[in-house]
């Protein structure tokens, strides 16, 4: 099968890639490129767990083929961190017990940063809908609404 | 297995590369890549165009037009679409909503298609590059369209004129157990002037409920006029047994999430 260039912008660093013409963003960023933060659970759309931001909108890199991203903003899990220091969502995650064999964590990660982002004081109605598009199996959901409740508290103290 | 993915500027030659056996029209790609993920051999390459049009929304004068590639996100927070918002945000999680275009519920199979049904009920046209069709026309043929969907375009109900509802199992989002949407007119005694009703996850597409709609007409929303309707409401319903519910409940339920929905 003929390859196809890709290029977009990865948490900040250009890539550029050949892939398979009809490649998953999913396969892509995971076999190509490397980041394998995102996980492949379902490949139907339905855990989340693929879960990355394109544009500053939350999409499913499971469902996204790779070539429509051409020219994109792409962030991931990955790329959150700065200089060692996890970001204020991962270091909840880490205190509210709101991950345990992990394999939810980044796209439930992805889903709560698009809603932070846009909405930095959530109710805790805004973020169960904002997860709604994401399984979790192992914590029962409530560490990850108290995680992000509290990630959202911790950001809005910074700020002020 | 991957699949070549073909983008055109315009509709015009993504319909001509959309003729080759096997290929198939990508919209925002939440069935169809889900679909060749599962290993469906029948798609052979994506077709997709990025003409601008297809991503445009305008309303004048109430006449809604609608683009294709337009996302359910896109339609629940666009200031002149606010009577859809609710139809439109029943449809998946967040990231779904970011990627489900107008044109691809269109052709999404029961238990799915939950903004065609509110579509339905508001009488839309549906263009195409070979014209315009009513929804329901288009709906009966949809297996055999080959054409890429461009628009879909309605006259906006007047001030609560448009009623939706969606039952599902799992809140916030789940899959429909059954969605409705009306569209009534009410003269000033408060009697039904008209009425069109459409049924979701009552068929193996989205149909308009005939019956209840004339047993509406003359009635007033209250528990006793619409009583006929309810009584009616069946007819020509054939429910599916899927692992949302099975068919003998959704029969069940239908009269009393109508009457709610009437009553409401
Ligand atoms: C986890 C999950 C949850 C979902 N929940 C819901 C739900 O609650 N309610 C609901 O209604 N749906 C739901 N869906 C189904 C689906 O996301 C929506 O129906 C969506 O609107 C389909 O649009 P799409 O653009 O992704 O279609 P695609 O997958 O891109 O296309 C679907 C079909 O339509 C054709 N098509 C698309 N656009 C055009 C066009 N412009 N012209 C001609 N043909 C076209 C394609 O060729 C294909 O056959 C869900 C799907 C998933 C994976
Ligand atoms: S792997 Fe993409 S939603 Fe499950
Ligand atoms: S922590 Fe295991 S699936 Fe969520």
């Amino acid at each position: 099968m003929a390859k196809v260039p890709v290029q977009f912008t990865l948490n900040g660093a250009e890539k550029a890639e050949f892939i398979d013409s009809g490649t998953t963003l999913l396969h892509a960023l995971r076999d190509k490129i490397g980041d394998t933060s995102p996980k492949g659970g379902c490949h139907q759309g339905t855990c989340g767990a693929c879960s990355v931001i394109i544009d500053g909108e939350l999409r499913l890199s499971c469902l996204t083929l790779a070539e429509a991203c051409n020219g994109a903003t792409i962030t991931t899990t990955s790329g959150l961190s700065e200089g060692g220091v996890l970001h204020p969502l991962q270091r909840a995650f880490l205190d509210a017990f709101a991950t345990q064999c992990g394999f939810c964590t980044p796209g439930m990660i992805m889903a709560a940063k698009v809603l932070l982002d846009h909405t930095p004081n959530p109710s805790r109605e805004d973020v169960v809908e904002a997860l709604s598009g994401n399984i979790c199996r192992c914590t029962g959901y409530e560490p990850i609404i108290q995680a992000v409740l509290t990630a959202a508290r911790s950001n809005s103290q910074n700020a002020a | 297995m991957t699949l070549a993915l073909q983008t055109f500027a315009t509709v015009k030659d993504a319909g001509a590369a959309l003729k080759a056996a096997g290929a198939c029209y990508l919209g925002g790609g939440t069935l169809v890549v889900r679909a060749a993920n599962e290993g469906d051999v029948s798609i052979s390459g994506f077709v997709r165009s990025t003409e601008p049009a297809l991503s445009a929304v305008a309303v004048s004068d109430n006449e809604v037009r609608i683009g294709a590639s337009v996302t359910m996100a896109a339609i629940a927070r666009h200031p002149d679409l606010a009577p859809l918002a609710h139809a439109a945000r029943v449809v998946g999680g967040p990231a779904i909503r970011n990627m489900a275009t107008v044109g691809g519920n269109l052709f999404a199979p029961t238990p799915y298609g939950d903004f065609t049904v509110a579509l339905l009920a508001l009488d839309a046209t549906v263009s195409t590059g070979d014209g315009e069709l009513p929804i329901e026309t288009f709906l009966a043929k949809r297996e055999s369209n080959d054409a890429i969907v461009t628009a879909v375009g309605f006259t906006l109900p007047k001030e609560g004129g448009f009623r939706f509802l969606k039952v599902s199992r799992v809140k916030p989002k789940g899959v429909s157990v059954l969605s409705i949407a009306t569209v009534l007119e009410q003269a000033p005694d408060g009697t039904v002037s008209s009425a069109r009703v459409a049924f979701g996850c009552m068929a193996d597409r989205p149909i308009r409920a005939r019956a209840a709609e004339k047993a509406l007409i003359g009635r007033k929303l209250t528990a006793d006029g619409i009583a006929p309707a309810l009584a009616v409401a069946r007819d020509g319903i054939s429910p599916p047994t899927d692992p949302i519910a099975s068919a003998w409940y959704r029969n069940e339920v239908l009269p009393v999430h109508l009457g709610r929905l009437l009553l409401a």
